[in-house]
């Protein structure tokens, strides 16, 4: 090769590096919302308070792992319940949150999670009841926790008895659920992520892996923006 | 045969570069020292921290003069001994540089004196540090005083702990995927997601998991220990100064292990004090709950076998009274 055809190739291989480093730094600072994420940011007046409604169920019956425990969102634009776990939520701004917790439950593994932490008021209300604490040893347990462990919220979900369990989502108001609600204020603009604290994923090392180990199944993202 | 006689001023190279290598090595170790060790991390805010901190700057202060030394030789060297244009003889090379018995002897000598030195240097710091912050296993060899009384004491639920006593504060660490808590047997056995800590108290960390293995790394105050299911793996440090730190966990856990942070914060005693006691009563629903206080738990009661509920007839989060040859027997 000529001298003038090497000086060419390197000037490109050159160009090709500084052009995938641009692409890099520029992914990396460009703000957006991934997808998958559903969008809380304008469903209401600024300054107002967010409804955000979400569903637990023991089995989502559909996807790539139809026998895996899942959360899922109710859409709202739509009303439609989608198998999403991310909120784009605005900044430092109520949000009311109501579970159907359609899913049997257990002792917890750390009882420390049965304590409502975090939320305006430190409690919630179960099926209209007001309560601070659940001792999972008694009745029918806590089947899944909502918890974002860096703001310090928990809220346990109390577990459904009975046979008629619902097992495939989304689950219908006619099964057997409890419902919880309960408020807390998010932070300042910034990606926080929540989970389950009851290792629920059957059949896996500690009942961690899978359904708890996977987005959209037992935790997801609060992407908080200004 | 000119080039076969030795250069003249081979003396005056040897006197020269001492005398610049000690000049450096004083003022870069001066500097150092009084300039920047005492800005190093993790700072000063606990014994173990401070007594990190100085056996880094001393570290330091050894291995600078080696540096400079290496440094010192080559640049002399490309200088004055660098390879000369056609014709001129060369300065060094030969026969004389083929070996010299009494530099490489010297240089052995000292070398084997350093490391021997650190070696002991750095066994001394962990027995005086009481360990330096690092986890002992659940029979640590080192301890404060006192530290056997209040760990006997907080096993039997009789522990006491006020400003000002100078008795040593157990404070138990369960970590978890993906958060740590924190129990203080002192007071009623409450279980928080926040650690408090007082000034100026001696602390024992008994660290423990409920699933896989995380590691407890509060940075600020130089305690490190991993966290193992069914293990009680006991830390000290003294708190010497008030101010918030960091934890983290410093063990790859699982898909939140990059989340897996909170912060903490050392209280003046009685600050502290107040907040122990408030939160013991805030919490005291939940704690009467909890199992009773024991240094580890059974992890498996929830998620057992591959992550199968418990049939009924186990007892969840169960105590498991664990001990070693120093622990009390119950």
């Amino acid at each position: 090769m000529s001298k003038e055809g090497r000086l060419a190739t390197v000037l490109g291989l050159f160009l090709v590096a500084v052009a995938l480093v641009v692409w890099a730094v520029a992914s990396f600072i460009t703000p957006g919302v991934p997808g998958g994420v559903v969008n809380y940011t304008n469903t209401q007046a600024a300054g107002q308070p967010v409804n955000l409604t979400v569903e637990t169920v023991g089995s989502i019956g559909f996807g790539a792992h139809p026998s895996w425990v899942s959360y899922l969102t109710k859409d709202p634009h739509t009303g439609k319940w989608v198998h999403e776990t991310s909120w784009e939520l605005p900044a430092n701004t109520v949000v009311h949150m109501t579970i159907y917790q359609y899913d049997s439950g257990s002792p917890l593994r750390n009882q420390e999670w049965g304590q409502v932490q975090g939320t305006i008021g430190d409690n919630a209300t179960l099926n209209g009841k007001t309560f601070s604490s659940y001792n999972s040893n008694t009745g029918t347990g806590v089947g899944h926790t909502f918890a974002v462990p860096q703001l310090n919220l928990v809220v346990p979900l109390v577990g459904v008895g009975g046979s008629n369990i619902c097992g495939t989502a989304p689950c219908l108001i006619n099964f057997p659920h409890n419902t919880e609600t309960f408020s807390f204020k998010t932070p300042g603009p910034g990606s926080y992520n929540w989970q389950c604290f009851v290792p629920c994923a059957l059949g896996y090392l500690f009942g961690n892996g899978g359904a708890m180990s996977a987005q959209n199944y037992m935790g997801g993202e609060l992407e908080v923006v200004q | 045969m000119t080039s076969e006689n030795p250069p003249k001023n081979d003396t005056n190279h040897l006197q020269r570069i001492t005398v610049i290598w000690i000049i450096v090595s004083i003022i870069g170790d001066l500097l150092y020292w009084f300039l920047v060790g005492p800005h190093v991390p993790p700072g000063r805010m606990t014994s173990t921290a401070k007594g990190n901190q100085f056996d880094f700057n001393v570290l330091f202060i050894i291995a600078f003069p080696v540096l400079v030394g290496i440094w010192e030789y080559m640049l002399y060297a490309v200088i004055n001994w660098r390879s000369k244009k056609e014709g001129v003889p060369e300065s060094v090379g030969g026969p004389r540089a083929a070996e010299n018995r009494k530099l490489q002897t010297s240089w052995i000598a000292i070398t084997t004196v350093v490391v021997l030195l650190l070696a002991a240097y750095g066994t001394v710091e962990v027995i005086v540090g009481k360990g330096s912050g690092g986890g002992e296993g659940p029979n640590p060899i080192w301890q404060p005083t006192g530290a056997v009384k209040a760990e006997t004491a907080a096993l039997a639920g009789n522990g006491t702990w006020s400003p000002n006593s100078n008795e040593v504060l157990p404070v138990q660490v369960i970590a978890q995927q993906w958060k740590f808590t924190y129990r203080y047997p002192t007071f009623g056995g409450f279980e928080s997601p926040y650690l408090i800590l007082p000034n100026d108290t001696n602390i024992v960390f008994n660290v423990t998991s409920l699933d896989v293995i995380h590691s407890f790394w509060a940075y600020q105050l130089e305690v490190k220990a991993d966290a193992n299911p069914m293990e009680n793996n006991v830390a000290f440090t003294k708190t010497e100064q008030l101010g918030s730190f960091e934890v983290r966990c410093s063990e790859l856990c699982g898909i939140w292990h990059g989340a897996m942070f909170n912060s903490g914060q050392v209280l003046t005693p009685a600050a502290f004090m107040a907040w122990a006691t408030k939160t013991e009563a805030a919490n005291a629903v939940n704690t009467k709950d909890l199992p009773p206080f024991a240094w580890t738990y059974v992890p498996d009661a929830n998620g057992s076998s591959g992550g199968y509920y418990p049939d009924g007839t186990v007892t969840p989060y169960s105590p498991v009274e664990v001990y070693g040859s120093k622990q009390p027997s119950s």
